[in-house]
């Protein structure tokens, strides 16, 4: 019989973060994996609840409205909106940069530094569309 | 499937076989996918009159919105999935990272079931 093997000893890791200067390539690239599990772990509990709620008669729902439109969900709601955007421009990103495109050091900077300005745009209006618009 | 050569292995599926390319491609469909079906929820909520009970459940009631919300669920529940289970690949190891996969597909796939129960019971009930 083979005997258990002993563990060999832990590899040395790369210190990945904290040796490089901050890049916005580097920022978005994280971003992108920070966003998209807010949005797997926030907004997806929350759009499940929301279909739950409806779901469950005009009761549930009216907790739920009280909830999400309470300052704190504003303030949760709108940082959600921001991931959902930021990870959607990202996204949109890693799209091209699939295709083999914007590898060169100016395209590359410019399409991150376009994901935090299209994300930053992009939630301000809905937001304003939202509060402003229908007068919540 | 190219075994003959280094190159044609590296072409083909390496060393995970097909299921990284299959993990990799499904990833980007269902980002594709994703893509379009949160725009239109998006653009639909926002263009929505109103939010209260009523308007919202007369809303999903119809066919060419239950449809594509379970279609969002869908796409972006698989998407969600294929991404954390990246990340818990990338950080966890040995028995914590199998604990790990089995708690994401048991928190997927349960709320995947909510939410698709729900927009067919508000779909399918009479009003």
């Amino acid at each position: 019989m083979a005997s258990r093997p002993i563990a060999p000893p832990p590899r040395p890791l790369s210190p990945h973060l904290t040796i490089w200067k901050w890049r916005v390539h580097m920022a978005v690239s994280i971003v992108h994996r920070v966003t998209g599990h807010a949005l797997a772990f926030g907004a997806v509990v929350i759009f499940a609840w929301w279909l739950a709620s409806l779901a469950s008669g005009p009761t549930y729902y009216r907790l739920f409205q009280d909830i999400v439109f309470s300052p704190l969900g504003v303030v949760v709601g709108f940082g959600l909106t921001w991931s959902m955007f930021q990870h959607m421009g990202s996204g949109i990103r890693h799209f091209i940069m699939d295709s083999g495109e914007g590898f060169d050091l100016v395209t590359s900077r410019r399409m991150a530094l376009a994901t935090f300005a299209f994300s930053a745009i992009a939630t301000l209006a809905f937001w304003a569309f939202i509060l402003l618009g229908r007068g919540y | 499937m190219g075994n003959g050569t280094q190159l044609g292995r590296v072409r083909g599926l390496g060393a995970g076989g097909g299921a990284v390319v299959h993990h990799w491609w499904l990833q980007r469909v269902t980002a594709v996918a994703s893509l379009f079906l949160v725009l239109w929820f998006v653009f639909s909520l926002a263009r929505l009159p109103s939010l209260d009970y009523a308007s919202t459940v007369m809303w999903l009631r119809q066919p060419l919105v239950a449809v594509p919300m379970c279609l969002l669920v869908v796409s972006v529940f698989w998407h969600f999935r294929l991404g954390v289970q990246v990340m818990l690949e990338d950080y966890l190891h040995g028995s914590k990272r199998v604990i790990a996969l089995l708690a994401l597909n048991f928190y997927t796939f349960a709320l995947a079931a909510l939410a698709l129960f729900s927009v067919l019971k508000v779909a399918l009930s009479a009003g």
